[in-house]
């Protein structure tokens, strides 16, 4: 049956008697094992139970997060805007939910902070593993840790963490640009830009913290250990280092930021101060403001009140949220379009006798008596309403708002800042689509001068002129540079052109005009003036209000908005400043804020050689 | 006839006693990982096993007799497999023991390479007619279970390779080796130990052995598997916390419960009556092997069973030890209740070897 054994040449049997002693003693081997064995789990269980029961029940592991510090921000020479400094926070470990339960009184003593409080942070982080504590107080007072320390024992529940705290500028400088952080909010976690973020974490809500967030976050670490009952730590189990926040550098200039802010404290408006070779923002201002500070540290419920009930909107940034009408600013766009089109020329002439007839209702020219025979440039030095009025109706609604809205009008610049507005430029088509309404020819008239439903953001301004006197190019407003961040938005294109090319003759007509509204007798824009700079601009006044109701409520709330735009040189300029002064009244109280800034550029640009502020200004660093 | 010959004469009592002792496993596997990302788990080890039984049935299948004589093949093919897994085999936690298959399974070789081993010793010792072991017998023996030792120390696992080793001392211990040899392979060992120390194991090995020593007092990570594992035994008392209510399992004191450590867990959760009642099963089946040794037709026989209780024995001493604090963390499992497919069938195939051997007692 079996296939033949060549192994066993002995009856069967015999054989296996060879090894019985030997598998004797292998069963008494085996037996002397297992009796080794029990006697093992016989002092382990029943000799020394209370030792190891002790151990079991003061075991505990503790997980400590490892905060990552956030980048700080500068400005395009190194200069830090913000920056953190360490405090320290109080922790709720949250593994023995009975004891922590019955603590909680003693603690929310201790720590001054109201029980309902801690006890809605416990719901809030509920959904959380239990292992990973919850922050309940942030700067904690010396006194605050001392408790902590001195209740080591009776309340193991509390641990402190040392967290780097974010540092704003003070008094609201730069704030509405730099924006602020804080906790991240539960509708927040459901959207996708912050899906990847736990509850806790502490994210930018606003300007350039929101948007460069995930440059600027970091990576937190995280800090095991096996602790007794006494909080000390018996063992380390691991540790995985936070991944600092990377810095950011910002294309602001932080002179010329100081520069605009000196200037507009005080009034409520903005400053936006560009390079339109580069697009790179070198100032932005909002006004009023406010103290991102008290983001940083939770903010109370009744400052949080005051902020968004404000009847001034500080937390508005105006410099890109801002639609008004531009005013008398607008005339540039008016010309450029005339003259591309050939409607108008140099020698157009009008006679402004101080308003003019327009489809049977007068319009009035803002020079009482009139600016008598006058032709395009003056008509731009002198502002002269009566000029564009006609201009505007010869160039048509139609063709007016093409070009307008192909200079930039009722666009979003692209600037990298979250919730940037694109103003409004009316049209009948626009009418139609908004209003379900025909245009009438006399609304042609206005918006020729920029009143009506014209609106233009500050950032708007300075682009669009800024692109204008460049001859039709027309750079994308960023605040960081590209190089920077590539690696991390390798699709943006931050600084992208867009090109309307422009008739060098046009350029030369708008710019010169814009020349003699800065230095040319009988300009607007004179107080804009700056000795040995090639300075031109426009003033604009915009109405917030008829002029039948200003007569009648004498309020300055309804002020006009005073504007002024100025470029330096004039053509190809190396930096354009847009200023709106709310309720300034005219436009020519806004321009010594753009000379304030534009001369503080100047006076740096001639303190150092061409190269030495290439140098500084980081241009090396540009591809 | 053949048939016949299965049904009456297998081993029921040794299989039952087998299958008690994997249901304890699979129990403690269920408590072990019901409330972790290996939850069923013990599903898993269910199928290893009927898997297993189904292998073990074919094993007693092919007569033993000719299995050894493929054993010059099947030793050849294990060495390539082994070299296979250096060069292909997928890192786990730090180490290459299995080879991936078709299907998401993986293959851990070096356990099966058991098998031919146990066979390869038997056919050595059994050819042999002498009744002493010469010098020679003991190179010889020793290169035949080295060289796959080496090679599964180089993976690196230290523990399974150790495993190799008692079938050789027993394979040596039943042909009857000299007290002056054992004397001299003792003096060799004690000779070649600083060097293997300094040479031939990985700073973690070291570290194992060193905590081994004094385990409290050490502060790494090597030193804190077992101080858990000691607590977690402990905290069983004398009646155990209940089955799912090992706090120290639970909450994730205790380290891979569900495998090497499945001991401490099964400690934890019954107690000290419990452990009694395992140990008393593996102390059955162990003695019911050797009733099968002491029974078998052939010399062949004998080295073939008795190999495969120094393999099981030295698991459970080695194993259990290390959940005590009596031997190194090696990493070997507990057979028969630690999750593992590779780990359940073998032993299943090794209890098939087992009976395939008595089977054939009565057969001329």
């Amino acid at each position: 049956m079996s296939s033949p054994n060549r192994f066993t040449g002995y009856p069967e049997g015999s054989d296996t008697k060879f090894a019985q002693y030997k598998i004797a003693f292998v069963q008494y081997l085996t037996l002397g094992i297992f009796l080794l064995l029990a006697t093992g789990f016989w002092r382990l269980q029943i000799q020394n139970p209370d030792y190891y029961s002790e151990l079991a029940e003061q075991n505990r592991v503790k997980s400590l997060p490892l905060l990552a510090p956030r980048g700080r921000i500068i400005d395009r020479e190194g200069r830090v805007i913000v920056s953190n400094y360490p405090s320290f926070s109080i922790l709720l470990l949250r593994e023995q939910t009975r004891q922590l339960l019955q603590n909680l009184p003693a603690i929310s003593q201790g720590l001054d902070i109201p029980i309902e409080e801690l006890q809605g942070r416990l719901r809030r982080f509920a959904r959380e593993p239990k292992y990973e504590p919850i922050i309940i107080k942030e700067d904690a007072t010396s006194a605050d840790l001392a408790f902590l320390e001195a209740h080591r024992d009776d309340l193991p529940e509390l641990e402190h963490v040392m967290v780097q705290r974010r540092l704003y500028a003070r008094n609201g400088f730069a704030a509405h640009v730099i924006g602020y952080v804080g906790e991240v909010s539960d509708s927040e976690l459901n959207n996708p830009e912050f899906a990847q973020y736990n509850p806790g974490a502490i994210v930018g809500k606003s300007g350039l913290e929101r948007q460069y967030n995930d440059i600027l976050m970091g990576q937190d670490g995280m800090r095991r250990a096996m602790v007794n009952s006494r909080g000390r730590e018996v063992q380390k189990l691991e540790e995985k280092p936070a991944t600092a926040g990377k810095q950011l550098r910002l294309t602001i200039d932080l002179d010329l930021q100081t520069a605009a802010e000196v200037a507009m404290d005080g009034k409520n408006g903005a400053v936006v101060a560009l390079n339109p070779h580069t697009g790179e923002v070198l100032a932005m201002v909002s006004r009023p403001t406010y103290d991102p500070n008290k983001f940083a540290v939770r903010i109370t419920s009744q400052e949080w009140k005051e902020l968004v009930e404000n009847p001034d909107y500080p937390l508005l940034n105006r410099a890109i949220q801002a639609q008004l009408a531009p005013g008398s600013v607008f005339k540039v766009i008016n010309a450029t379009g005339g003259l591309e089109e050939g409607v108008l020329t140099p020698e157009t002439a009008v006679s402004c006798a101080g308003g003019a007839t327009f489809y049977g209702r007068y319009f009035k020219c803002w020079q009482k008596g009139g600016h008598g025979r006058i032709a395009l440039h003056r008509a731009i030095v002198q502002s002269c309403d009566v000029f564009f009025y006609n201009a505007g109706q010869h160039l048509g609604i139609d063709k007016l708002a093409y070009y307008a809205e192909h200079l930039g009008m009722a666009h979003k610049t692209g600037i990298d800042l979250p919730h940037e507005e694109e103003g409004v430029m009316p049209s009948p088509e626009w009418k139609r689509r908004m209003f379900r309404d025909k245009w009438y020819a006399g609304e042609t008239i206005s918006v020729a001068i920029g009143q009506g439903s014209v609106a233009i953001t500050p950032l708007q301004m300075a682009y669009i002129v800024g692109g204008i006197a460049s001859g039709g190019e027309f750079r994308r407003p960023h605040l960081v540079f590209p190089a920077d961040v590539r690696a991390e938005r390798p699709e943006a294109k931050l600084d992208e052109v867009r090109r309307f090319p422009l008739k060098d003759d046009t350029v030369e007509q708008v710019t010169l005009g814009m020349w003699g509204v800065v230095n040319e007798g009988g300009g607007t824009g004179g107080r804009a003036r700056i000795q040995g700079v090639d300075v031109g601009g426009k003033t604009g006044s915009a109405q917030v209000a008829s002029l039948e109701l200003t007569r009648v409520v004498r309020s300055s709330q309804l002020k006009d908005n005073a504007w002024f735009v100025g470029a330096a040189p004039r053509r190809n300029p190396e930096i354009v400043v847009a200023v709106l002064f709310e309720h300034g009244e005219h436009g020519y109280l806004a321009a010594p804020i753009v000379r304030e800034v534009i001369k503080t550029y100047w006076d740096k640009r001639a303190r150092f050689s061409r190269q030495e502020y290439a140098r500084l200004a980081g241009e090396e660093n540009r591809p | 006839m053949s048939n016949f010959l299965r049904y009456k004469g297998f081993d029921w009592f040794l299989l039952g006693m087998v299958l008690l002792i994997a249901a304890l496993g699979v129990m403690e596997i269920y408590s072990a990982t019901y409330r972790t990302k290996f939850a069923g788990a013990h599903e898993k080890q269910i199928y290893w096993i009927l898997a297993g039984i189904m292998l073990m049935f074919l094993m007693t299948m092919i007569d033993y007799h000719t299995l050894m004589e493929q054993v010059p093949i099947m030793y050849l093919v294990s060495i390539v497999l082994l070299a296979m897994v250096l060069v292909v085999g997928r890192k786990v936690f730090g180490s290459r023991r299995w080879i991936p298959l078709a299907g998401g399974f993986h293959f851990q070789v070096s356990e099966f390479v058991k098998l031919v081993i146990i066979l390869a010793v038997a056919r050595y010792f059994s050819e042999a007619r002498q009744s002493k072991v010469a010098v020679g017998d003991l190179v010889k023996v020793g290169l035949l279970a080295g060289v796959p030792m080496g090679l599964v120390l180089l993976q690196p696992d230290l523990g399974t390779s150790l495993t190799y080793a008692p079938i050789v001392m027993m394979g040596v211990l039943l042909a009857g080796i000299r007290l002056k040899h054992v004397a001299l392979v003792a003096l060799l060992a004690a000779l070649a130990m600083p060097m293997a120390w300094h040479y031939g194991l990985k700073p973690y090995q070291k570290a194992r052995l060193t905590t081994f020593l004094n385990p409290e007092g050490d502060p790494l990570k090597a030193g804190y598997q077992v101080l858990q594992s000691k607590i977690a035994v402990g905290h069983g008392g004398l009646w155990g916390r209940g089955t799912t209510k090992g706090t120290q399992m639970q909450l994730g004191f205790l380290p891979v419960p569900h495998t090497d450590f499945i001991f401490a867990a099964f400690a934890e959760e019954h107690g000290f009556f419990g452990v009694l009642a395992a140990l008393l099963l593996y102390f059955m089946v162990l003695m019911r092997l050797v009733h099968n040794a002491q029974t078998a037709p052939d010399r062949a026989g004998v080295f073939i069973v008795m190999g495969v209780v120094g393999v099981l024995l030295f698991h459970v001493l080695v194993n259990v030890g290390m959940v005590i604090g009596y031997m190194p963390t090696t990493g070997i499992p507990l057979p028969l209740m630690s999750y593992g497919g590779s780990s359940v069938l073998f032993i299943f195939m090794a209890l098939g070897l087992v009976n395939n051997v008595r089977l054939r007692r009565f057969v001329n």
